[in-house]
C-alpha cells in the first residue's frame, strides 16, 4: 500500500502513531513492510490457506462477535441436505461437471421451509452461463437473488446444516501447521497475526483489511477477497467504523468504469448485459436479476433498468418494446477482453479501438497480445504518448527480433492524441467509491482531444450518416438519445452527462436519490447507484469544504455512491436494538425521540425504520427488511458467512494450487481451481506442476508487482523524465540464496525463462527476497516489477515481466492470473533474434510442454461423493 | 562588483534577524527576485490526480493559459496537500514535449508514421466503424433469437477514462451492437 497507493497510506502511518498494529503479507518486502510491526513473506498464490486458517482459529477460540455474528450473518441460516462440501468430496463440491468444468449451483441453497426443495433462487441460473457472463461482477452494487426471503435459522448455531458449522468443519484442516507447509509462514509469526486480529476486534476495536490485484489476479481471486469477507464478518468488523476490507484500486477511476461499466457483461449500476433467449422480455430479464420477494433495495432492479434505457433512448424506450431492451446486443458467452484477443487471432475482430491502455505491455502474454494487434484490419489508439501498442508494427520486440516485418503489418492504425487530466471536466470515482470533479485548467494542445469530445463526435457523425435509414442494424443508433448541450467552442458539456447519469423526473427535474426512481417510464437515469450526485440540481462531485472544517467522514468533499454515505451497511454499527456497539466505534445510532437513524454518517438503512420493526414473513423490497436486517442491498439482509448463489466455483473459498505452481495441493487430490477459464492454445503453453514430470524445468516462482515511481504499462510514467529518472530499468529481485545457486551478480544481468516467453532484467540482490520452506521443501520466489516495454518512444524501455505471463482466467470474474507463473532464471543478458526462440523451445521441450499440459480438470462426482 | 557593506553576510544576518545564516540572510539578489510559479500564476483549478484511486486532490496553477505547476490541495480531506513522486510528476505528464500534437496514420504495411487532418481522420474512422458495422452485424442466431450484435468491433479503454466518458462509450457502442467493450477493470 505504501508503494502503491502512498498517499494513502499516509492513514496507516497515523492509524499507527495512535496504537494500530500494522501487519503486511506479501512475497515481497516493500516500502509497507518497512514500517509494519510484522511483514510475512507469503508464497504467493496461497492466500486462501492463511486466511482459512484464520477463520479456524477465530471459531475454534470462539473469537468470533458471537451477537454480531448472530444477528447480523447467515450464521444460523441452514443450508440445504444435498450440499456437498469440498471435505466430503476432496476438493470439490456437489453439482461439479468434469466434462464443462463448471458447477450446477442448485444443491448450494438454503434450505426451503416448506417441503424441503431447493430455493429456485431468482431464477437459477447454471454456473457455465454465469461463468461466461462474469456474473460474479454484477454483485458490485448488491447481493445475488433469492427468490424469498424466507429461511431456516437455528440461532444456537448447532444445527449441523448451519452455516456456522459448515464453516466450522471447512476450515477444520487449515492449521498453523498447514499454513506454516502451504504457505511458507512460520507457525508462531502465524499466532501473532491470530491475537492481534482478535485482540483488535469486538465491540471496542475493528480491524481493517486492505488488498489490491495481489488477490484479485489469481484463478481463485474473488474467493482470496471472499475469505476475507466472511472472516471480517465473523470478527464483526463490517459496516463499523476502522473496519471493512478496501479494495485498493490501482487506476483513477477503476471504481468508476465498474460502476458505469466499459464491461463486456455489465450496464450501469451493476445492471446485467441480455443474455441470448434467456432475457426476451423486460419481465425475463428482471426476474433473472431479482425478485420482488426478495428483501432490500435490489428488489426495484426494474425501476433502474427501466430509468436507464429512457436515459439512452427516450421516447423509443416504451412498455411495447420491452423498454428497449428490444434494440441491445445480447451476450451468448464470455466476451472479454482475453476472449477477444483469442477472436482477434482468429481474424473475427476487425477493428479496436485502445483509449488509454496499453495492452502490448500491460495485459497478460504480451507476445499473444502483440500478435493479435497485428490481425487486426483497422485499430485506433488513444493516448497521451505513442504507447507500445500503437506503434507494435515498428518497434515491438518481434519487429526487433526480426521475426515480423513492418511491411507484412496489415494492420491500418490511427493514433489520436488525448487530452490530460487537466485538460478536460469530468468525475474520477476513487478507491473510497467517492465521485471528485475535476475542473478543466486549460484546452488541450494541438488536435487533442477527450474522448468524451472524440465520441460525441463520432457519434454524431455515424448518426448522420444513417439519417434516415431503416435497416435494423441502424435502430439503436438513430433511437438513442445524443443531443447533448455544447459550449462556445461546440465542445460537449460534461456536466450535462453527469446529469443525464443523474436523472430526472417526469418534469425534467434532476433526481435527490434512487429511491424516487419508477418502473413505468416517468422517470431517467443513467446509473441508478450515481442518483444524487445532482441532487437539488448541484454538482455534489464538487463539493470541496476542506476536510479540516468538517468531522473526519468529511460528506462535504465530493460525492460517495450510494446517497453520500461513506461506510457501507453501516447499521451494522450499532446493535440490534440500534445502540452503537461502544461508545468508541459509535457511527449511527437509532435516535427514539425522534424516531430516525442518526449519526456522522449518512445512515445506509431506511431513515426511520425501528429496529424493532418485524416485517411479515415473505415481505419483499425495502419494506421486507427487518429492523435489525444491516444488509440492506443482500436478499435476506444477512452479511454472507456462506454464498448460497453469486460465486461460480463455490459457497465457501477453497484452497487450489495455481495453475502453475511448484506443489501439489496438500489439501486436496484437486490441484487447481476445477473452473478456471482455459485457452488450451499452442501460443499459451503452461508449465506442468508437481507431481508431472518436466515440473524442474521451470523451478521458481515469478511474482509481478508495482512501483512507487511507476504507473502500470507505463504509458503515464516511462515518458516523464522525473519518473524515468527515479526507476530507470527492469529488474528482477531474489534472494541471496538464489542469486548463489544461479551465479547471479547484483546489478549484473539474468534471464528469465517461462514457457511463454524469454526476457531479460537487472539483477537486484536483496535479503527482502526469502527462500521460503514449502512441505520441507525450498521454494524460491523472484519479484519483478511490469512497468517496461520494448519499443523507441519513451525515455526509458526494457523487456516487459507480462510477456511470461499465460492466459488463465478465475471464472468469477474472468480476470487472468497476473500476479505470479513458473519460471527459470540464468545469469547474463538473453540471447538477440532466432537464438531466443531456439531457447524457448528449448525449455519447452525439455519440459514435454504441449498445450495440453496442466489444462485436465477433475472428473465429476455425484452427490454421494463417487468419482465417475 | 563591490558590495555595499549594508549587505555584507554578517550584517546582513544581524540586519535581518537571520542568526543562523539560513534564512533570507543568505539569499542571492536573483533569488529575492524569484517569485513562486504559484504566485504569479492567472488562476488555481481544483484538480484530482490521475493516477493511482487513492484520488489526491490538486490544485493546477495556469499562467497565458498554460499549466506552470501542480501542487497537492491541501484542503483535500484524502490528501492533505500531500502528493506522492507520481503524482508531483503530473505537470510532465501535462507538459510533456514527446506528447504527439496532431493525428498520425500509419497505412497497411506502412513503415512510419503520416500526419493526418484530425477532421478527416474522424471521417476515416467512421468510415471503417460503418463498413465493418454493416458487415458483420448478426441480427439472430440461428435459433432465430435476438442477438442485434457485431463481433466485428471490441474496445478496451483505460481506468483514466471519465465517468462520464464511460457512460458515452457505452452507450454509443452498446446502440452499435458490440459487445466487447472492455476496461482496464478487468485487468
Ligand atoms: S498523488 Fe500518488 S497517491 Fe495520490 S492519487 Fe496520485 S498516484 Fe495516487
Amino acid at each position: 500500500m505504501a508503494e502503491c497507493h502512498p498517499v494513502g497510506f499516509q492513514w496507516v502511518t497515523e492509524a499507527k502513531a495512535r496504537g494500530a498494529t500494522v501487519i503486511h503479507v506479501d512475497p515481497r518486502f516493500t516500502r509497507t513492510s518497512a514500517v509494519a510491526d510484522l511483514h510475512l513473506p507469503i508464497r504467493a498464490g496461497t492466500d486462501i490457506v492463511f486466511l482459512g486458517a484464520l477463520i479456524n482459529h477465530v471459531i475454534s477460540t470462539e473469537s468470533y462477535f458471537h451477537d454480531y455474528v448472530v444477528a447480523y450473518t447467515n450464521a444460523a441460516t441452514l443450508v440445504h441436505e444435498d450440499f456437498r462440501d469440498t471435505e466430503d468430496l476432496d476438493g470439490l463440491f456437489s453439482g461439479y461437471d468434469g466434462a464443462t468444468g463448471h458447477y450446477d449451483t442448485t444443491s448450494w441453497a438454503y434450505q426451503e421451509p416448506e417441503d424441503g426443495a431447493v430455493a429456485k433462487a431468482g431464477g437459477n441460473e447454471h454456473g457455465s452461463s454465469e461463468s461466461a457472463r462474469s456474473a460474479g461482477e454484477e454483485h458490485g452494487s448488491g447481493g445475488p437473488a433469492l427468490e424469498h426471503s424466507v429461511v431456516l435459522r437455528d440461532e444456537t448455531l448447532q444445527d449441523p446444516r448451519c452455516v456456522f458449522q459448515i464453516l466450522k468443519r471447512h476450515y477444520s484442516r487449515y492449521t498453523p501447521q498447514m499454513v506454516a507447509d502451504v504457505c511458507g509462514i512460520p507457525e508462531e509469526d502465524f499466532l501473532k497475526v491470530a491475537k492481534a486480529l482478535c485482540d483488535n476486534s469486538g465491540r471496542d476495536k475493528t480491524t481493517m483489511f486492505c488488498y489490491a490485484v495481489g488477490w484479485t489476479q489469481h484463478t481463485v481471486g474473488a474467493q482470496m477477497i471472499r475469505t476475507s469477507a466472511i472472516l471480517q464478518l465473523l470478527l464483526g468488523n463490517v459496516g463499523r467504523p476502522g473496519g471493512g476490507i478496501m479494495a485498493l484500486r490501482g487506476h483513477a477511476s477503476i471504481q468508476g468504469s465498474t460502476d458505469i461499466p466499459t464491461l463486456f457483461n455489465l450496464l450501469p449500476g451493476y445492471l446485467p448485459m441480455p443474455k441470448v433467449g434467456d432475457h426476451e422480455t423486460f419481465e425475463d430479464y428482471i426476474a433473472s436479476i431479482t425478485s420482488k420477494d426478495a428483501k432490500g433495495f435490489w428488489a426495484n432492479a426494474d425501476a433502474y433498468m427501466v430509468s436507464l434505457m429512457k436515459s439512452w433512448f427516450g421516447e423509443h424506450a416504451t412498455k411495447d418494446n420491452n423498454w428497449a431492451l428490444d434494440l441491445l446486443p445480447r451476450l451468448t458467452g464470455a466476451h472479454g477482453t482475453y476472449q477477444t484477443t483469442m477472436a482477434m487471432l482468429d481474424d473475427e475482430v476487425e477493428g479496436y479501438f485502445v483509449l488509454g491502455q496499453n495492452p502490448a505491455v500491460g495485459s497478460a502474454h504480451g507476445t499473444l497480445q502483440r500478435d493479435a494487434l497485428r490481425h487486426l484490419k483497422w485499430l485506433v489508439v488513444r493516448d497521451l504518448q505513442l504507447v507500445e501498442t500503437a506503434t507494435f508494427w515498428k518497434d515491438s520486440p518481434e519487429v526487433a527480433s526480426g521475426e515480423w516485418r513492418p511491411e507484412d503489418i496489415d494492420t491500418e492504425v490511427f493514433f489520436f492524441p488525448a487530452a490530460s487530466h487537466a485538460e478536460k471536466a469530468g468525475t474520477f470515482t476513487q478507491t473510497q467509491r467517492l465521485l471528485q470533479w475535476r475542473h478543466k485548467a486549460v484546452n488541450p494542445p494541438g488536435d487533442a482531444q477527450s474522448e468524451l469530445e472524440f465520441f460525441f463526435e463520432v457519434g454524431k457523425r455515424i448518426r448522420a450518416r444513417l439519417a434516415g435509414s431503416t435497416e435494423e442494424r441502424d435502430r439503436a443508433l438513430l433511437a438513442m438519445t445524443w443531443d447533448y448541450p455544447t459550449d462556445a467552442e461546440g465542445e460537449i458539456d460534461p456536466a450535462a452527462v453527469l446529469a443525464e447519469i443523474n436523472g430526472r423526473d417526469a418534469d425534467g427535474q434532476l433526481l435527490s436519490a434512487y429511491t424516487q426512481m419508477k418502473a413505468d417510464g416517468s422517470t431517467s437515469g443513467g446509473c441508478w447507484i450515481y442518483t444524487g450526485v445532482f441532487a437539488d440540481g448541484i454538482n455534489h462531485a464538487a463539493d470541496r469544504v476542506p476536510g479540516r472544517d468538517q468531522n473526519p467522514i468529511a460528506a462535504q468533499w465530493g460525492w460517495a455512491w450510494p446517497a453520500n454515505r461513506r461506510v457501507l451497511y453501516n447499521r451494522a454499527s450499532a446493535d440490534p436494538e440500534g445502540k452503537p456497539w461502544s461508545e468508541r466505534k459509535k457511527l449511527i445510532w437509532w435516535d427514539a425521540e425522534s424516531g430516525k437513524w442518526t449519526g456522522d454518517d449518512v445512515p445506509d438503512f431506511p431513515p426511520d425504520k425501528d429496529p424493532s420493526f418485524r416485517p411479515e414473513e415473505g415481505t419483499g423490497g425495502p419494506d421486507g427488511i427487518a429492523g435489525d436486517d444491516p444488509f440492506v442491498m443482500m436478499a435476506d439482509g444477512k452479511g454472507w458467512l456462506y454464498a448460497p448463489k453469486g460465486m461460480v466455483d463455490g459457497p465457501l473459498p477453497t484452497h487450489y494450487e495455481s495453475q502453475e505452481s511448484p506443489v501439489h495441493n496438500p489439501l486436496y487430490a484437486v490441484q487447481a481451481n476445477p473452473t478456471r477459464v482455459i485457452f488450451e492454445r499452442k501460443d499459451n503453453l503452461f508449465a506442468p506442476s508437481p507431481p508431472a514430470p518436466g515440473s524442474d524445468v521451470y523451478p521458481f516462482v515469478f511474482t509481478i508487482a508495482r512501483l512507487t515511481e511507476h504507473h502500470t504499462a507505463g504509458g503515464m510514467s516511462r515518458w516523464l523524465p522525473y519518473l524515468s529518472e527515479l526507476q530507470p530499468e527492469m529488474f528482477c529481485e531474489v534472494s541471496p540464496e538464489l542469486a548463489a545457486e544461479r551465479g547471479l551478480e547484483n546489478a549484473g544481468w539474468a534471464t528469465i525463462v517461462s514457457p511463454r516467453a524469454v526476457i531479460e532484467a537487472r539483477v537486484l540482490v536483496t535479503d527482502r527476497m526469502k527462500p521460503l520452506r514449502i512441505n520441507g521443501k525450498i521454494v524460491h520466489q523472484i519479484g519483478m516489477p511490469y512497468h517496461w516495454g520494448v519499443g523507441n518512444e519513451a525515455v526509458i524501455s526494457g523487456d516487459s515481466a507480462n510477456d511470461l505471463l499465460g492466459v488463465v482466467l478465475d471464472a468469477n470474474t474472468q480476470i487472468q492470473e497476473g500476479k505470479l507463473g513458473s519460471c527459470d532464471i540464468v545469469a547474463g543478458r538473453r540471447p538477440r533474434g532466432e537464438a531466443l526462440d531456439r531457447l524457448l523451445a528449448e525449455y519447452q521441450s525439455r519440459a514435454g510442454v504441449t498445450a495440453a499440459t496442466g489444462t485436465q480438470r477433475p472428473h465429476s462426482v455425484d452427490t454421494q461423493g463417487d468419482s465417475h | 562588483m563591490g558590495l555595499s557593506p549594508l549587505e555584507w553576510p554578517v550584517v546582513r544576518q544581524l540586519r535581518t534577524g537571520d542568526r543562523l545564516g539560513r534564512g533570507p540572510a543568505v539569499t542571492s539578489a536573483r533569488t529575492r527576485a524569484t517569485e513562486p510559479r504559484t504566485s504569479t500564476a492567472d488562476r488555481v483549478v481544483q484538480s484530482v490526480c490521475p493516477y493511482c484511486a487513492v484520488g489526491c486532490g490538486q490544485r493546477i496553477f495556469v499562467k497565458d493559459e498554460k499549466v506552470v505547476q501542480i501542487e497537492g490541495d491541501k484542503d483535500s480531506p484524502i490528501s492533505r496537500g500531500r502528493l506522492c513522486p507520481k503524482g508531483s510528476a503530473s505537470e510532465q505528464l501535462v507538459n510533456s514535449p514527446t506528447r504527439p500534437k496532431q493525428v498520425l496514420y500509419r497505412k497497411p504495411g506502412g513503415t512510419d508514421w503520416e500526419p493526418m487532418d484530425r477532421d478527416r481522420a474522424i471521417d476515416l474512422v467512421v468510415d471503417r466503424f460503418l463498413d465493418t458495422h454493416r458487415r458483420t452485424w448478426v441480427d439472430r442466431d440461428e435459433q432465430g433469437r435476438r442477438l442485434r450484435r457485431t463481433m466485428g468491433i471490441a474496445s478496451l479503454g483505460g481506468a483514466t477514462l471519465d465517468n462520464e466518458e464511460n457512460y458515452l462509450i457505452k452507450k454509443l457502442f452498446t446502440a452499435a451492437g458490440a459487445i466487447q467493450i472492455e476496461n482496464q477493470a478487468r485487468i
